[in-house]
């Protein structure tokens, strides 16, 4: 009689389906309990706490960013905020990947490209990209160029390297068997390899949005007229913990979103790339 | 031009003095070898011994140390369209579908604007190759969902839609279960007298390569002087026997059952595949018309 499988514990453990989705809600709901527990108890000791906001007065900071169009401005800021951001992250993280690309493809490829490219963007990404904002500043203006530029050198390198080392899986056989076929040597590159590795190109990207927004808040923190991250260290002045945290809500959310979107498209798009996700 | 030269003309292929090493490692050591349009050439060997070796200089993957290398005349080059491989593994393309796998050749070697306009012959094309290797049904399937089987099937069809002038093979069934492996190999026959091909068949599976093959090579150190012989460091891999099989091929597996099918397989196991027994290169055992040394002072 082989024993029962338990319900969470162990190596074996086998959740039912409901159970799986409990816990998945589980860390949140006690997050939230934790977070408005905490916030009772401070404003019973003083009504005007403002460390950490109920949820009443998160709603109503929320009812005049998101909203209602700001008297100075008048635009709605949380959504100006946030157009002025993404264009910056996406200008950034689009010249990324088409450099990572062509670089990552070429170095990948050509042996030539290799020698001459190698060391240099190996160097380059040892540089800590936040170690030389002020020179970006000085150089690019603290204006757009700037901020895309930050986001750029601080992502291009992994992708480059990343790329490079997916056309380096590439096995040998595989392009001497596009040469017997008849591919040229751009043929090889445009019909055998770049369809390849994109859906790689795709996964790198998605793990890079992450440092991505990590360098588009601090420049913008250090020098902007909008962005997110400018708003939340402008209203940090203020102590504004209830902006603060809408706007780091919405942050994740776009995040989490994007995420989920280019994971979806790599599922979708490319089904021989992760063969076991589709069944 | 002298005879000679007429001579190594006549040959699809012809190689003469060949050795590769790596570092100071000899692999190959004068292999000579010319092999007739229509042949089916399988090579034998133990392993390790530079079977693949030969077959990715012949393709032109890697190049020689020394020798010569001929293709119906002409030095041999870069991989290319005339030479057609079907790997063990990595054969396919995963990011396309079979049939487009199959495509792939028809599109490669046209510009752009003629393939758009040769879509529809060239389609049907790949769909007759389809058709004869019986995987038509899975035309639009992607490689990861066939089995092994399938996808050498289709690695076959790939190359043959690009009519090589000869079709290299790199043990292309060892990964396949027994059952298979025996319906691949008749297969590779129906099709190598359907298209009257030239194969280059290598296999570490001696029963294989004496059925499939018109003509079997044994792969295998050797040695010149007496004190090689007794420390047993070979000289590099060397064709150590060149035995001509049965012209025509009886496209049944019962051949493998006869004394004689035995006979074969145990003096060629005996002398090729034993570690202990290097020979001398005096005595090999080259009785194939077509097989040929040249020898070359040794140090």
């Amino acid at each position: 009689m082989p024993k029962k499988r338990s319900i969470f514990l162990g190596l074996h453990a086998d959740p039912s389906p409901g159970l799986r989705l409990l816990l998945a809600i589980l860390p949140f709901v006690l997050l939230l309990s934790v977070y408005v527990v905490a916030s009772e108890i401070r404003h019973k000791a003083n009504p005007h706490d403002k460390l950490l906001p109920t949820i009443s007065k998160i709603s109503k900071a929320f009812q005049k960013t998101a909203l209602e169009k700001n008297k100075r401005s008048g635009t709605i800021l949380l959504w100006s905020d946030t157009k002025a951001s993404l264009k910056r992250l996406f200008i950034g993280i689009s010249a990324a990947s088409v450099v990572g690309l062509v670089l990552g493809l070429n170095m990948g490829l050509l042996p030539g490209a290799r020698n001459l490219g190698l060391s240099f963007v190996t160097f380059i990404s040892n540089i800590p990209p936040l170690a030389i904002l002020p020179i970006l500043f000085i150089t690019f203006g603290v204006d757009q160029l700037g901020k895309i530029m930050l986001i750029f050198l601080g992502t291009f390198p992994l992708i480059t390297r990343d790329i490079y080392l997916a056309v380096r899986k590439i096995p040998r056989e595989n392009i001497v068997k596009a040469l017997t076929l008849g591919a040229s040597q751009a043929g090889v590159i445009y019909r055998v390899v770049y369809p390849q590795v994109i859906p790689r190109l795709v996964d790198t990207v998605r793990l890079s949005l992450g440092a991505a927004w990590l360098f588009l808040i601090a420049s913008e923190a250090i020098a902007s007229q909008d962005g997110l991250g400018y708003r939340i260290f402008l209203v940090r002045r203020y102590l504004s913990m209830d902006v603060i945290i809408i706007y780091v809500a919405w942050i994740t959310g776009l995040a989490f979103c994007f995420d989920l979107a280019l994971r979806k498209c790599v599922a979708f798009r490319y089904p021989w790339y992760n063969p076991k996700a589709d069944n | 031009m002298t005879d000679s030269e007429k001579g190594k003309n006549n040959y699809l292929l012809y190689l003469e003095d060949v050795s590769k090493s790596y570092g100071s490692k000899t692999v190959l050591n004068d292999i000579d070898l010319a092999v007739r349009q229509g042949e089916f050439c399988t090579v034998v060997g133990p392993s390790g011994c530079g079977k693949s070796t030969l077959l990715r200089l012949i393709l032109g993957q890697e190049q020689p140390t020394g020798g010569q290398m001929l293709m119906q005349g002409k030095p041999i080059g870069f991989p290319g369209p005339d030479r057609g491989i079907v790997y063990q593994r990595y054969s396919l393309f995963p990011h396309l579908s079979i049939l487009d796998n199959i495509l792939l050749g028809k599109q490669l070697s046209r510009s752009i604007l003629r393939s758009i306009r040769n879509r529809k012959n060239d389609r049907e094309e790949a769909l007759r190759y389809l058709e004869s290797i019986q995987l038509a049904e899975h035309a639009h399937k992607y490689p990861h969902q066939l089995s092994g089987g399938m996808r050498q099937r289709v690695a076959i069809a790939q190359a043959l839609i690009m009519k090589p002038t000869i079709l290299m093979m790199d043990e292309p069934f060892g990964a396949l279960d027994p059952g298979t492996r025996e319906m691949m190999q008749i297969l590779i026959l129906e099709l190598w007298e359907e298209y009257n091909m030239t194969i280059f068949f290598v296999t570490h599976d001696l029963e294989e390569a004496v059925f499939v093959g018109t003509r079997i090579l044994v792969l295998s150190q050797f040695y010149t002087h007496e004190e090689d012989y007794v420390s047993g460091t070979g000289k590099g891999a060397r064709i150590v026997a060149d035995h001509p099989l049965h012209g025509e091929k009886a496209l049944s597996t019962k051949v493998k059952t006869t004394a004689e099918f035995g006979q074969l397989i145990q003096e060629i196991r005996s002398q090729g595949f034993d570690p202990e027994y290097l020979q001398n290169a005096r005595e090999f055992n080259l009785k194939h018309p077509d097989s040929f040394i040249t020898f070359t002072e040794i140090p």
